[in-house]
């Protein structure tokens, strides 16, 4: 039978777990209650998901995006739509950045950012919206931006700025400008990159005021279009305020003036398309040459893969609705993995933590998931496997559902923190490729050492049901009404059990609304929330955006031993 | 007679040098290399790397572009034959085939002219000598005059003594070049002269003859084929009644509705006239068959192979060029008048480079997509040219010549449509649009035909654009034939994408999978054509089709008319190789194919599905990363024209300028008369007003819609200010404010 998988699929699956131990089984039942349940739950999260997303797809809304058209602009995701090659993929960012943040909506924080292929060499996006408050930057906005650019030095992706913007939004001037990580930064990661000989290229489509007009005076090449496109320091406003002088905003600043006469931009262009042209033609030409060590290339890849046995959709039905509960992470990456295949590394040691080897869309990667709680020898584990990849140069997928390290006397006195510090310091310094999705729970010590966003990951994603803080609101509700009850009683203060109870609840509510993946989106501690179907896709796409970068050796620090 | 003891003697051909070119030269050299003979091409620049010099043995290069310094230039053409060691000469049609001089060279040098004797050619040739033998041979003559005096008041008498409607055409030469019709006698002095100075052009010989106009006429033609010794046969008749601008485009074998009676008595007719002039090799007869009356008359015969001799190849099971090649070795006819079979129904419909709604005007170009349909025992594609080759205006623009044969006539008919509907050429323009509808009209079908068909039936074959009921269903046929692009080049991309990703081996291709992924929404792209059509020349906005593309899931494409949100059409499309498509939209599963070239910062797509063929222009833009030509230039657009502005129809030569610029005109008055493809045009003023901007002169080569004058009102501000506006077109520098 040439056909067995179809003639007997489980007795084939079974035969091939016979002699190759490395195909995960399906781990799910799609018969059962639990099934159900977590796929209603899970439905029910992302379709709330898509409906803010929808808003934020929508831009700076009806209006706006009409003065937008009649502008002949296009919308922000339409020009990038026209910059990456076509029919390309583009890997959006913190979509849901600045989601109820501020008392007015700010859709995708203002600006969009991301990656996508031009010409074939991936670059990074950095988008302002002008439907959304003209384009200005909040400090959220700031924010996004600053992280684009992180992502691109990291990654040694060319940028490509989209300029539309107002500058600084001035009401928070003191939360835009000064402070190191503000607005200013932006400049000075565009001197830090050129440095570094990844392009910078601006493409002004709209005005560039202020502060904003330094990204096309700092970036190696620029273009404007005619029309639309005005750079000045001030606008005619202030200059008329200033010093007295009207001037129409196409003479002050226009392209016309800055192709010909002050030559702060390189390329005239008839229109936003003819504009969006140059920008590809830009990155045509740019010729990596001599800087071959940026573009590292396709090494050690199988692009002859297999997509996993079992359906990615069914990555939607794992998380169970009720938190408390705990799932075989195996069954994750069962749909994330080529072929379901996965090498397990020390599967009958620290079996809390599941380490091994696979491939994503035929790159190689080594996978950390949390399988529960972190003792100490999955601790242990856990820095080996990452010692493993470092020496290897295999990139690290940390899939987080954790609630933290093991308390408790026994775990004190067996050295846990050490244990822990040891998969800390694994993690900080391994200088492979990081990707980080958190598929449940991100608590306490356990955030750190599965890779959580302080550790500098390369990307991390959230499951629209992850959760992060520093303890469960319980616990912490538990921890702070003691230490209160203790302050109460030193002033002799009687504390009543309503009183003890609603001083609970305030704090598990704090924790339930701070540890939402809205939360935390929103805030840009992470780089999005995405559908579970969709994480071997983009697990896939940032390994790819990551190897853009030179090999570098990993050098660890003390290990206490 | 015995002609056995002659053959011992003659030098049998085994090298042939052909005269010609295109098609037809193609065509010889397939029977020479069949009989084993091998071959000599002869070229002009223009044709180096032509389909006919790549499939003879040999090829000789004979000089500059211009017919006239290459494949008419005799004497390069007996050296090139002498050179290369050929005993014969073909002459194809055309060019030296019916030059009585040239045969007499031919023969002179010792080479074999495989044709007609000298002395044919030449009684034949003149059209009024050609006529007075006839007469005298008893075939039944058109009135006319046919003398040898050429003064024009004579001439105008004899007209009004045959009555008007009248012809005039050149004694010498064929093809309806510099023949025209005259209605009444105020139009007879311009027609009689500017037939005089074409005939001149074409043919070197300015003499014209008089004919009675028949007003239903039917153009029937013999094929007649004699030998050396005296014995002539015809191969029944062919009927080429479907002209336009007096040049045949769809002629089939034999006549439809005829009786047998009238078959054997045109074909004895014909045998009758080229025993009058000792006729061997193969000739044609034609006839005028007065639909009316029944009765024919003889027209001319041409003294050589005819462009649609291979209907009667069909219908006869013989092939020509091999009887010519055998009658030129000495050899009798290889069949006898009662041998000769009639085999079922052929036709013939000839595919030309050429501007249908501009008057048939002929087309000059680059075929960037050149796929004829599949040959078989039933179907021929003569053709010439090669995907890559140019139409140029040197020569004949016509591109090939579909043969079909069936059983009978409908079945013929039936086949015919089908091939017509997949012959695909894109680059440039074709009449094939334009036959399939002759070939679907009901009075073909009927076989009822002549040749004022096309003048007769005009409101059937050419849309009227105040027809808005064809014109919608022209537009929904139009935009779902859009939508099928946008599937079928969203489809292709892909798979270009899979086969060489833009970024090699450097980027991974998950970057490029399909669909195009997207964080939390479907990709989506916008396509806008602008529809080239025939129904509205007047480039209205209506012919924007914009379609909004999204990238479903499951592979499929959902695309959008007009505004996003509006009913949309869900299409799967399927790239099977190259051009080709399975597509399924709206529950209709069809093959599609598709072509698609870049010109002048437009990327053109012609599609064809079913029985339709549109063709769409995309603005070269970002859509296209692959093309390296995409650097954007402002264009100038014709439409962008002041009114008034008169823009040359074709590329051609301008052999006279009528008027000076700056005089003054009447609506209609011929300004400047333009010669491209042999052909005369007369260039008129669109209406009343002042010439501007006429700067050609006689002699000046133009380029197709370069502009050729502009009619200005009569306002002495608009004068200056028009020119002051050529001249801003032409010169950047000069600045507007100066006025």
């Amino acid at each position: 039978n040439s056909y067995p998988w179809k003639a007997n699929p489980i007795h084939f699956l079974q035969q091939r777990r016979h002699f190759c131990m490395a195909v995960l089984p399906n781990g799910i039942d799609r018969n059962s209650e639990a099934f159900t349940r977590n796929s209603n739950a899970m439905d029910g999260l992302i379709s709330d998901l898509q409906s803010h997303i929808n808003k934020v797809l929508a831009g700076g809304g009806d209006l706006a995006v009409k003065r937008n058209r009649s502008r002949n602009k296009l919308l922000p995701r339409e020009r990038i739509d026209r910059l990456i090659d076509p029919g390309s993929s583009f890997l959006e960012l913190s979509q849901l950045a600045g989601h109820e943040l501020y008392e007015d909506a700010l859709p995708s924080a203002g600006i969009i950012t991301g990656i996508g292929p031009v010409h074939g060499r991936l670059c990074m996006f950095v988008a302002n919206d002008p439907t959304v408050k003209g384009g200005t930057y909040y400090p959220i906005t700031v924010k996004k931006h600053l992280r684009a650019q992180e992502i691109a030095l990291h990654c040694k992706l060319p940028c490509i700025y989209l300029v539309d913007s107002g500058g600084a939004f001035l009401p928070k001037q003191a939360e835009v400008f000064p402070d190191r990580d503000n607005f200013g930064r932006i400049f000075y990661n565009q001197a830090i990159m050129s440095a570094e000989g990844i392009p910078q290229i601006a493409l002004v489509l709209g005005s560039c005021t202020a502060g904003g007009a330094y990204i096309p005076a700092m970036a190696d090449e620029s273009v404007m279009v005619k029309g639309n496109a005005t750079i000045f320091l001030a606008g005619p406003p202030l200059v008329k305020a200033a010093t007295g002088e009207e001037v129409s905003a196409e003479d002050l600043g226009g392209a016309a003036l800055h192709c010909k006469t002050s030559g702060v931009s390189d390329y005239f262009a008839q229109d936003e398309l003819h504009g969006l042209a140059i920008g590809r033609s830009i990155i045509k030409n740019l010729h990596m040459a001599g800087k071959l060590r940026m573009m590292n290339g396709l090494h050690n890849l199988n692009l002859d893969y297999k997509e996993p046995l079992y359906d990615v959709k069914e990555l939607r039905s794992i998380a169970p609705a009720d938190l408390k509960q705990a799932f075989d992470i195996r069954s994750v990456i069962a749909r994330i993995v080529d072929g379901s295949e996965f090498d397990e590394f020390k599967k009958l040691y620290g079996t809390t933590l599941v380490t091994g080897f696979a491939r994503i869309y035929g790159q190689p990667v080594g996978i950390l998931a949390n399988n529960g709680i972190l003792f100490n020898e999955s601790a242990l584990k856990g820095a080996h496997f990452i010692e493993l990849c470092t020496q290897r140069n295999i990139p690290l997928v940390f899939l987080q559902n954790i609630t933290g390290f093991m308390v408790g006397s026994r775990s004190e006195a067996n050295g846990i923190a050490k244990s822990g510090a040891k998969m800390v310091m694994a993690v900080s310094c391994a200088k492979v490729p990081k990707v980080t999705i958190i598929v449940g729970g991100s608590f306490g010590a356990g955030n750190y050492a599965m890779c959580g966003r302080a550790y500098s990951p390369d990307f991390l994603f959230l499951w629209p049901n992850a959760r992060i803080s520093v303890m469960g609101g319980a616990q912490a509700a538990g921890v702070l009404s003691q230490i209160e009850k203790a302050n109460k009683k030193k002033q002799g203060i009687q504390w009543t059990k309503e009183e003890e109870d609603r001083f609970k609840t305030k704090v598990v509510d704090a924790y339930e609304r701070e540890g939402n993946s809205y939360y935390s989106t929103a805030r840009l501690w992470d780089d999005g929330i995405i559908d579970p179907a969709d994480t071997r896709k983009i697990i896939g796409l940032c390994i790819s955006a990551s190897m853009n970068r030179p090999l570098e050796d990993t050098k660890f620090g003390v290990f206490r031993m | 007679e015995s002609p056995s003891r002659i053959n011992e003697t003659t030098q049998r051909i085994e090298k042939i040098l052909v005269a010609n070119r295109g098609e037809i030269a193609c065509r010889i050299m397939r029977t020479a290399k069949r009989l084993g003979i091998r071959t000599v091409a002869v070229y002009s620049d223009a044709d180096r790397n032509s389909l006919h010099v790549k499939s003879a043995d040999e090829a000789v290069h004979i000089g500059p572009p211009p017919a006239r310094l290459s494949y008419l230039n005799g004497s390069s053409i007996v050296e090139a034959a002498i050179r290369t060691g050929a005993q014969a000469i073909h002459p194809g049609y055309g060019f030296l085939s019916e030059s009585a001089d040239f045969a007499k060279l031919c023969e002179d040098m010792g080479l074999t002219f495989i044709g007609p004797p000298a002395s044919a050619i030449r009684d034949m040739g003149d059209k009024s000598a050609s006529k007075r033998i006839m007469g005298a041979a008893g075939v039944p003559l058109v009135p006319g005059y046919h003398g040898s005096e050429q003064d024009i008041e004579l001439m105008k008498s004899e007209a009004d003594k045959i009555g008007y409607p009248i012809l005039i055409k050149p004694t010498h030469g064929g093809g309806g070049k510099g023949m025209r019709i005259v209605q009444s006698p105020n139009q007879f002095i311009e027609s009689f002269l500017g037939a005089q100075r074409e005939a001149a052009a074409s043919f070197g010989v300015n003499t014209i003859l008089l004919e009675k106009y028949i007003t239903q006429p039917r153009h029937i033609e013999v094929q007649i084929f004699g030998d050396k010794y005296g014995n002539v046969l015809h191969l029944y008749e062919r009927d080429c009644s479907i002209q336009r601008r007096h040049q045949k485009i769809i002629e089939e074998a034999p006549a439809p509705n005829v009786t047998n009676d009238f078959r054997s008595h045109l074909g004895q007719a014909a045998v009758s006239a080229a025993k009058a002039v000792g006729y061997h090799n193969a000739g044609t007869v034609e006839f005028i068959v007065d639909k009316g009356s029944g009765q024919f008359y003889f027209m001319e015969m041409n003294t050589r192979l005819q462009v649609e001799h291979p209907v009667t190849e069909m219908i006869v099971g013989q092939d020509l060029v091999e009887w010519q090649i055998r009658v030129a070795n000495g050899e009798p006819l290889p069949l006898s008048q009662s041998q000769v079979p009639l085999l079922g129904h052929a036709f013939e419909t000839r595919i030309y480079a050429e501007n249908v709604p501009k008057g048939f005007l002929p087309a000059t170009g680059f075929l960037h997509h050149y796929r004829p349909v599949a040959v078989s025992s039933a179907v021929r594609v003569e053709t010439g040219v090669e995907e890559g080759d140019t139409v140029s205006m040197h020569y004949d623009p016509m591109i090939a010549k579909l043969v079909v044969w069936g059983e009978n006539r409908a079945a013929a008919l039936i086949k015919l449509k089908d091939c017509l509907s997949k012959f695909q050429v894109a680059g440039v323009p074709t009449n094939i649009n334009f036959l399939q509808k002759l070939a679907n009209h009901r009075s073909f079908e009927d076989g009822n035909v002549e040749t004022h068909f096309i003048e007769n039936h005009k409101d059937d074959l050419f849309i009227d654009p105040n027809n808005s009921l064809l014109a919608k269903e022209a537009y929904s046929s139009g935009r779902f034939s859009a939508t099928l692009v946008a599937a079928c080049l969203c489809e292709k991309e892909c798979s270009v994408l899979k086969g060489s990703p833009p970024g090699g081996s450097s980027l991974h291709p998950i970057w490029y999978s399909h669909p195009p992924f997207r964080v939390h929404h479907l990709a989506r792209r916008t396509m806008v054509f602008e529809w080239d059509n025939e129904y509205d020349g007047s480039g209205s906005n209506d012919l924007t089709v914009t379609l909004s593309i999204t990238y479903k899931p499951d592979g499929k494409y959902l695309i959008e008319l007009g505004e996003i949100g509006s009913p949309g059409l869900e299409v799967k499309a399927m790239h099977i190789h190259d051009h080709d498509f399975r597509v399924e939209a709206d529950g209709l599963s069809m093959n599609v194919s598709l072509a698609t070239y870049s010109k002048d910062e437009t990327k053109h797509i012609h599609i064809w599905h079913a029985s339709h063929h549109h063709h769409f222009r995309q603005k070269l833009g970002l859509d296209l990363c692959d093309d390296d030509e995409t650097q954007y230039k402002t264009r100038f657009e014709t439409a962008s024209h002041p009114p008034g502005t008169v823009v040359a129809p074709m590329a051609g030569l301008v052999v006279k300028v009528v008027v000076k610029d700056g005089s003054k005109v009447e609506e209609g008055q011929p300004i400047l008369v333009l010669e491209a493809m042999k052909m005369e045009h007369v260039v008129k003023a669109p209406f009343a007003g002042y010439v501007h901007g006429l700067q050609v002169t006689a002699g000046q080569q133009v380029s197709d819609s370069s502009l050729l004058f502009i009619i200005k009102g009569h306002n002495s501000t608009t004068l200056v200010f028009s020119q002051l506006f050529l001249l801003g077109i032409m010169r950047t520098g000069i600045k507007f404010s100066v006025v």
